[in-house]
């Protein structure tokens, strides 16, 4: 168990009544990873980062961040062990502007989000940090908007902005472009290629292209189960993952 | 709402926000004068009407800590009653059984109310939404029953009577002009006024009002999110307790009725009536709804529960942030009436 591993699942469950979502799942992720998670709809991508996140219970297996078994922790105990992630459908405090969404986060981070009093010089910095990761990101012009009013596609990035502000080990990134007009998409993608080359980031993403050009590796996912975990190259000419999945999207 | 002038970022201040800032400052320093200058003008102006004045800042009090859980936090409670009734039983039976000393009486009703509060929250602030509001329903009628009941304990439903209250620090006598019970109340309200200030402004205000926004992406960051709910739980009930411990030195009685549903009703009318997530919507929203009464209830009891209803309603409907928005909806009108001039 001294191979650096980020995080490790194995053997993970989950079934809703009848329906079964994860069927023993095992993964690992190295630092620096960069795993593609495909796979039909209702495959159980989602369901898979929410029981990792500890937003769903497992019905059995292990998960382990950094060697910390983690299964048993609620999920903001494993946010601040290093596990972040964004969301298929933004989730954000869409009355707040786009830097307090951050500066939030980072204020939990930092752990002084419960004070009443003697937070002013933290509180600064904390929104200095904001601004600055929304420039890194190239929205640092609208960090005054208030993030119900903005498009969607600026919104994804301040999920992904969010995420990264809690400095994680380890992203899980369910669908970051999923509802974004093509034109825009782009912008997201770039985004992605520039992520810091430390983290641990499974991403979850229909569009193949985007998914070859950034994933070392790909995981297909069918009715909850590891149908392959190969290299983009393999799963591209895999005739059952193309009968099961790509067969379909890709013409 | 959330952009207070000094959460812009230190980095690049253009040429006109420095006056832009000094002209909200002083803008927020007026909207600040306003209300508590009408709370001292009233002490010298109200005549008859000072006990009245008490009732009412003993109410603001009562929905400025309805503010905190329900309208920054979001706990949609029903049981705040069960606060206000504990502090104002715990004021009344401390005067009769421990000290007449009233600061004393204060602090210890506030402590019940607020153990109250943190006990019962770590019962049921895991749940949310109608599970949450019937668990406090149920509390306060609990404990309404049990006042009701324990006759030997609480008067039951003639009240608790035979309370003696010292003067305030042996000097300040309750007056039967109930000047005394005025000053104290507007002192104990301002206090509680700051506390709340700080707190909603605070990295701890901002998480609370997060957690209403979006519970999950709070926690996806890493909010504890029990935790925090449960502080300004314990903070509201504690806020409301002290309300009830006024009402009880105010008056020298307690009445089975500050442990109702109803007072539960009434303090969630006003506070939406005036606007949540203002503070100074408990201002407006208790002085309205006193002013409204008292003019109306003169002409029939039942006139005055038909307006109070019509007023929710068309709040509701046309005024999301209460009636303190009738203020930005003038001030909107001004602005457009202004540039419509400006542009002949
Ligand atoms: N909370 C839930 N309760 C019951 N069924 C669910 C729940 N969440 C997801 N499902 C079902 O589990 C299956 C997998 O869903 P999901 O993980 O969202 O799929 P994917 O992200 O791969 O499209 C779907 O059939 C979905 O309807
Ligand atoms: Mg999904």
């Amino acid at each position: 168990m001294n191979a650096p591993v980020a995080l490790s699942v194995r053997g993970l469950c989950k079934s809703f009544g009848a329906l079964v979502v994860a069927q023993s799942i095992d993964v690992d992720l190295v630092p620096g990873a960069r795993v593609g998670l495909i796979g039909p709809n209702g495959a159980g991508k989602t369901t898979f980062v929410n029981l990792l996140t500890g937003f769903l219970h497992p019905d059995a297996g292990t998960i382990s961040l950094g060697g910390l078994s983690i299964e048993m922790m609620p999920p903001e105990k494993r946010v601040h062990h290093g596990l972040a992630r964004t969301h298929q459908i933004n989730t954000l405090l869409s009355e707040f502007c786009v830097r307090d969404n951050v500066a939030v986060a980072i204020a939990e981070r930092e752990k002084f989000a419960w004070r009443m009093m003697r937070y002013r010089p933290q509180w600064r910095a904390c929104l200095e940090e904001a601004q600055a990761r929304l420039t890194e990101m190239g929205i640092g012009h609208i960090g005054d908007r208030i993030v119900r009013e903005l498009p969607y596609g600026q919104q994804r990035l301040l999920e992904i902005a969010i995420a990264l502000a809690l400095k994680p080990r380890v992203l899980l990134l369910d669908e970051p472009a999923a509802g974004v007009p093509s034109a825009e998409a782009h912008h997201i993608h770039d985004v992605l290629v520039r992520l810091p080359s430390d983290i641990a980031i499974l991403i979850i993403e229909h569009d193949m292209d985007v998914i070859f050009r950034f994933a070392r590796e790909i995981i297909v996912l069918v009715q909850g189960r590891v149908l392959r975990r190969a290299a983009p190259a393999e799963i591209a000419v895999d005739p059952e993952v193309r009968a099961v999945y790509l067969g379909r999207t890709v013409i | 709402m959330a952009a207070v002038s000094d959460d812009k970022p230190a980095a690049p201040p253009t040429t006109n926000l420095g006056t832009g800032a000094r002209y909200g400052w002083w803008l927020g320093l007026i909207g600040h004068a306003i209300p508590w200058a009408i709370v001292v003008l009233f002490f010298y102006m109200a005549g008859g009407y000072l006990s009245l004045g008490t009732q009412v800042l003993i109410w603001i009090l009562f929905a400025l800590s309805l503010d905190l859980a329900l309208g920054y936090a979001g706990i949609v409670t029903l049981g705040q009653a069960a606060f206000f009734g504990i502090g104002a039983y715990a004021a009344g039976l401390f005067a009769i059984h421990v000290s007449p000393d009233p600061i004393l009486g204060h602090l210890a009703a506030i402590a019940v109310a607020a153990l109250f509060g943190l006990i019962t929250g770590a019962m049921i602030l895991h749940t949310t939404g109608v599970t949450f509001l019937m668990l406090t329903l149920a509390i306060v009628s609990m404990l309404f029953e049990y006042a009701n009941q324990a006759r030997s304990l609480t008067g039951g439903d003639d009240g608790l009577q035979g309370m003696t209250v010292n003067p305030i620090f042996g000097v300040f006598e309750f007056n039967i002009f109930g000047e005394t019970a005025y000053v104290y109340a507007a002192v104990v309200l301002f206090i509680w006024f700051l506390i709340s200030w700080r707190i909603v402004h605070s990295p701890f205000g901002r998480s609370l009002d997060g957690i209403r926004q979006n519970t999950r992406r709070m926690r996806a960051i890493g909010t504890p999110v029990w935790w925090r709910l449960l502080a300004v739980y314990t903070l509201s009930a504690a806020m409301a307790g002290s309300a009830g411990a006024l009402s009880a030195h105010a008056t020298r009685f307690v009445g089975l009725s500050v442990l109702s549903l109803l007072t539960s009703g009434i303090v969630t009318v006003m506070l939406i009536l005036g606007g949540t997530r203002r503070l100074y919507g408990a201002f407006v929203g208790a002085a309205v709804y006193y002013l409204v009464q008292d003019e109306t209830a003169r002409i029939s009891p039942y006139f005055w529960e038909l307006v109070v209803g019509l007023m929710l309603i068309a709040t509701v409907l046309f005024l999301e942030g209460g009636l303190l928005d009738l203020g930005r909806v003038g001030q909107r009108l001004f602005w457009r009436l202004r540039r419509r001039t400006d542009g002949r």
